[in-house]
């Protein structure tokens, strides 16, 4: 068959025309693809290079060692203890439940412990590390390293966590770290990354929660080049974080240990200051409680036992604890007259037992009366009659206002949880708070340290150091941040003209040393150490005047919440103060029966620097405090806690 | 045209055929085939056993099969289409009925030392059936119904069989390509047009249509075109393989990472990175440069097909070449659509990259036959 040849040419024009035809479209369809590949490879570069990156590096925290909590000597207060336990990886695991099904056999796991895991794996991404059991015995963690070909994703883990040696002694103080919380994360604006890691420690409480920022670190990081399931290809880059800073604290362990000792289970607090520079070299609260319950999670059985005991062992009643001072508060009273000019060092008030003022009855604590007495024996033998009535002459917004000069009323700059400011009254004050005028009888309760005026041992201790050196002493906690001093301002004088501060002294002195005096019995008989302070006995319920009548129940007759507060403030030696110290003991009765001598032993301690010496006390007592001493349960030398004797 | 009138004019014989062979054409194949046995290389981690050298082996094969189909007579080749065609369709009817299945679909035949893949053989078969058919109608009945009817029942049988496989990359290459041997052949626009209007018709019905009572599919069938039409629906699933592709794509940049730097392919982040989607490694190890640089190569092949094709004044010879023209370029136009996220993905390999038997086979078999239309042109 043959065709005419112009139909060839035709045809074969046609198929040229349309080839071409074809041809401009696979042009344009690879114009197309070559813009796209622009759009992908130049335009859009960035982009992908960084998710390029995100795919194939991710990066690994690495925590830091928490900064160990020292005492003034160095002595470990908290540090941090290695842990054995176990992580398990989702990539690494696959059947997530019969790997963690085959662990419990080795281990023991609550639903709880699994419940958590899951939640954990599910929350991050498939190469995270989840821890599933903290604080392994050794022989677990063998048993689990010694299986591990039947456990994938499961690895064996060395870890670190705060570990308190001396327990309870810095309970209150220094507080205790606990894994971060949901609650912990909210309130921060761009939270550290470390605090994402499951479990991480930070500080809840305390000393821990207050210097966080010193103590924790800074992460270190390693990067590394996983695949697309998330295994570890190769690290790429590490840096090594940086430790959190060592922190010295101006406690002194062994003195902390015998203050904790002495309280023994009474509901009380004391602090210790060193008077020349604000050092706070005890600060304890009783009953105390374990707060490494706390770091390795705390039973709800003893959480509950905690809560529910009437002497409140989670509270540090030193800072959080705010009491009528009672009687302390009269060195207050007793300065702002002074300062107002109201009283000299001379003045006398005659004392029948009570103070008739617009027919009503203010009742001085010895119904008989102390007659005609001046400011030092007014301090001395605590004569409620005489503040009365300077007080109602000073005013309450003077009294104040000298209590500010104190240091009441304010919050001390610690880090410590909860520091109360405690209440300085005044007219302002009560009309805001209760809508009231302002009476005279309060200005009488106050003037005693009664009423509305509320301090805590830590601002009463701050108190008696500044009488005590008329300066501006300021308490200080943190006594170096890692090795390094912290700087001391020098602490301004109070501004009060001497004589007065003398005349206040004189009557503490008076107070313990006065044959006469609340506290004599609580002196120390060593000319060198001579203590000077003052007793309170704060009522915490009103006596009625058919009470008055009948005979105020005495204080052991009362049920434990119904009797007074105890209050002691001295400083010693009484010539050159050095320490200054202030012990409440709730409900503890008289304030010279229950919190002088334990004032007393505090001061003989910090001044002796070893255990006081009977020798040191009146003679009729030796006998007594010598087995008083020799029954403390103190710490061995070494930290470790002795035996219990069993009885 | 009969074998006389071959001989009216000149064509090359003998050894001076070696002369008259495009040798750019084959350099450009074996340029591509180069930077595919080097992707190869790099993404198995710098194992030449892994995938490189059997590649490059199949090549040689192939390469030696293309170069003796280069040298046999264009026209023996026409006189053996319709057996070829015949013989494949066969093979896709064994596949049918007996075939291997592999990853979820069945394709190959196990003959023991081979695994045919008889729906890429047809790709070469039917456009060599199309192109012999056309050769052999009278110009003026190209574009009766009847005589259009028939070739187009000689490319939906084939289709058909592949699309039970069910492989609907092949499919469509297979429609397309033979469509547009018949559109070069000079059927009619207005059947194109009609057909096309059809199809958009159809379409547009099965999309206006959704969410009335008339709707042609299912509900579940209809999220499954969804995902098939937009993968990034489901990143964690289907839009996985297109994410991390763009991701090494454009992470490459201008220059590209480097040679065996490619951190998704190394890190095995990209699917199938060996074989349809070996083009993400050349972009993320030589950028847009290293990209652009093989679509040059291909245009270059393509326009050195076109070229020989309208060169060329015997139809057989012409269809063939535009035949296998389009066929190569759709090979390469929907894998590069699909890796750069702008096509579904269907299982389409990148020319002479991709790893893999039977597509580099039939590409060198096809170039075979269009060096043979080359060389034996009439001068």
């Amino acid at each position: 068959m043959r065709r005419p040849p112009r139909d060839t040419e035709d045809s074969a024009r046609r198929i040229n025309r349309r080839a071409l035809f074809m041809g401009g479209c696979m042009a344009a369809t690879m114009a197309v693809l070559a813009g796209r590949m622009r759009y992908l490879g130049i335009d859009q570069s960035d982009a992908f290079s960084l998710l390029a990156e995100q795919n194939r590096v991710n990066i690994q925290l690495l925590p830091p060692a928490r900064g160990l909590i020292l005492d003034r000597n160095g002595k470990l207060i908290a540090g941090n203890e290695q842990t054995y336990r176990v992580v398990i990886t989702r990539e690494g695991a696959g059947d997530v439940d019969l790997v963690l099904n085959r662990l419990s056999h080795l281990i023991p796991l609550t639903q709880e412990d699994l419940t958590r895991v899951l939640k954990d794996m599910a929350k991050n991404p498939a190469f995270v590390p989840i821890p599933v059991a903290d604080r392994l015995s050794w022989e677990e963690f063998s048993s689990i390293s010694l299986n591990a070909p039947a456990l994938p994703g499961v690895t064996p883990d060395v870890g670190l966590s705060r570990l308190y040696p001396r327990d309870t002694d810095f309970a209150h103080v220094v507080g205790y770290v606990g894994p971060v919380s949901e609650k912990d994360l909210e309130g921060i604006e761009n939270p550290d990354p470390l605090l994402h890691i499951p479990k991480f420690q930070i500080g809840k409480i305390g000393v821990e929660k207050w210097t966080e920022d010193v103590l924790r670190g800074s992460a270190g990081n390693r990067k590394i080049e996983v695949n697309h399931v998330g295994r570890i290809m190769r690290e790429l880059e590490r840096a090594e974080g940086q430790s959190g800073a060592d922190l010295t604290l101006t406690l002194d362990a062994d003195l902390q240990n015998f203050l904790q000792v002495r309280l023994g289970d009474q509901s009380a607090a004391c602090v210790v200051m060193d008077v020349q520079n604000g050092d706070i070299m005890g600060a304890v609260s009783a009953p105390s409680f374990n707060p490494n319950l706390f770091v390795r999670g705390i039973s709800n059985a003893d959480y509950r036992a905690l809560m529910d005991n009437d002497h409140r062992p989670l509270a540090n009643k030193v800072a959080q604890g705010a009491y009528p001072p009672g009687s302390t508060f009269k060195i207050v009273t007793a300065l702002a007259a002074l300062a107002d000019g109201q009283i000299d060092t001379d003045t006398t008030v005659s004392c029948p037992g009570y103070l008739d003022f617009g027919g009503r009855k203010f009742h001085c604590w010895k119904s008989g009366g102390h007659g005609k007495v001046d400011l030092a024996r007014a301090l001395a033998e605590s004569c409620d009659v005489f503040f009365y009535d300077v007080a109602q002459k000073v005013g309450i917004e003077k009294i104040s206002e000298m209590g500010k000069t104190m240091g009441l009323g304010q919050r001390h700059d610690l880090p410590m949880s909860a520091i109360t400011e405690g209440i300085l009254p005044t007219k302002e004050w009560k009309q805001a708070r209760f809508n009231q005028d302002w009476r005279i009888g309060d200005t009488i309760n106050a003037s005693i340290g009664q009423g509305y005026v509320l301090a805590s041992p830590l601002q009463l201790a701050v108190m008696t150091a500044r009488v005590a050196t008329g300066r501006l002493v300021v308490p200080r906690l943190v006594k170096a941040v890692d090795g390094v001093e912290v700087a001391i301002a020098e602490a301004l004088p109070l501004g009060m003209e001497t004589s007065h501060l003398q005349t206040v002294r004189a009557g503490m002195d008076q107070v313990v040393n006065g044959q006469h005096g609340t506290s004599y019995a609580a002196r120390i008989d060593n000319a060198a150490m001579l203590m000077a302070g003052k007793s309170g006995t704060s009522q915490v319920r009103n006596i009625s005047a058919a009470e008055r009548e009948t005979g105020v129940v005495d204080n052991v007759d009362r049920p434990w919440k119904e009797r007074d507060h105890a209050l002691f403030v001295a400083y010693a030696p009484a010539d050159a103060p050095r320490y200054a110290v202030a012990v409440v003991v709730e409900h503890g009765g008289g304030g010279s029966l229950a919190a002088a001598p334990i004032a007393r032993d505090a001061l003989l301690r910090v001044m002796t620097g070893a255990l006081p010496d009977p020798m040191d006390y009146p003679e009729s007592q030796r006998a007594r405090i010598d087995a008083m001493l020799k029954d403390l349960r103190l710490r061995r030398p070494d930290g470790s806690q002795p035996p219990e004797i069993k009885a | 045209m009969s074998f006389l009138e071959y001989r009216l004019k000149f064509a090359p014989t003998g050894f001076a055929k070696v002369f008259y062979v495009n040798w750019s054409l084959y350099l450009l194949i074996c340029a591509c085939a180069t930077i595919g046995w080097l992707m190869l290389y790099s993404i198995s981690g710098g194992d030449m056993q892994q995938w490189a050298e059997p590649q490059m082996k199949r090549f040689g094969v192939g390469m030696v099969l293309s170069l003796a189909i280069c040298f046999t007579p264009i026209w023996f080749w026409r006189s053996m289409s319709a057996a070829a065609y015949i013989a494949t369709f066969a093979l896709l009817l064994v596949v049918y009925f007996f075939g291997a299945v592999g990853m979820g679909a069945q394709r190959w035949i196990d003959l023991g030392f081979i695994r045919l893949q008889p729906s890429e053989f047809m790709k070469v078969s039917l456009i060599m059936m199309l192109a012999t058919y056309y050769d052999w109608l009278d110009d003026r009945k190209v574009s009766r119904l009847p005589w259009v009817i028939l070739p187009v029942a000689m490319i939906l049988a084939p289709a058909v069989l592949v699309l039970m496989e069910p492989n609907l990359g092949t499919t469509l290459m297979l429609v397309v390509a033979g469509a547009s041997v018949m559109f070069a052949a000079g059927v009619s626009l207005w059947y194109f047009g009609i057909v096309i209007g059809l199809i958009g018709a159809g379409v547009a019905g099965v999309f206006l249509l959704r969410g009335t009572p008339w709707q042609f599919l299912h509900d579940y069938q209809y999220r499954r075109i969804d995902t098939f039409l937009d993968p990034s629906a489901d990143p964690l699933g289907a839009g996985y393989n297109i994410l991390q592709a763009k991701i090494a794509l454009g992470s490459g940049g201008m220059a590209g990472k480097g040679f065996m730097q490619g951190t998704q392919s190394r890190l095995n982040f990209l699917p199938e990175k060996h074989t349809d989607f070996i083009f993400t490694t050349l972009g993320e190890e030589f950028g847009f440069v290293g990209a652009i640089s093989l679509l040059t190569v291909y245009a270059a092949i393509l326009i050195f097909l076109f070229w020989a094709a309208m060169q060329n004044k015997d139809r057989f010879s012409s269809l063939l070449l535009i035949g296998i023209a389009a066929n190569f370029f759709l090979y390469l136009a929907v894998n590069l659509a699909m890796v750069m996220g702008m096509a579904p993905v269907v299982g389409v390999p990148l020319p002479f990259l991709s790893y893999g038997g039977s597509a580099t086979l039939v590409l060198l078999l096809a170039f075979g036959l269009a060096q043979s239309a080359i060389v034996h042109r009439l001068r």
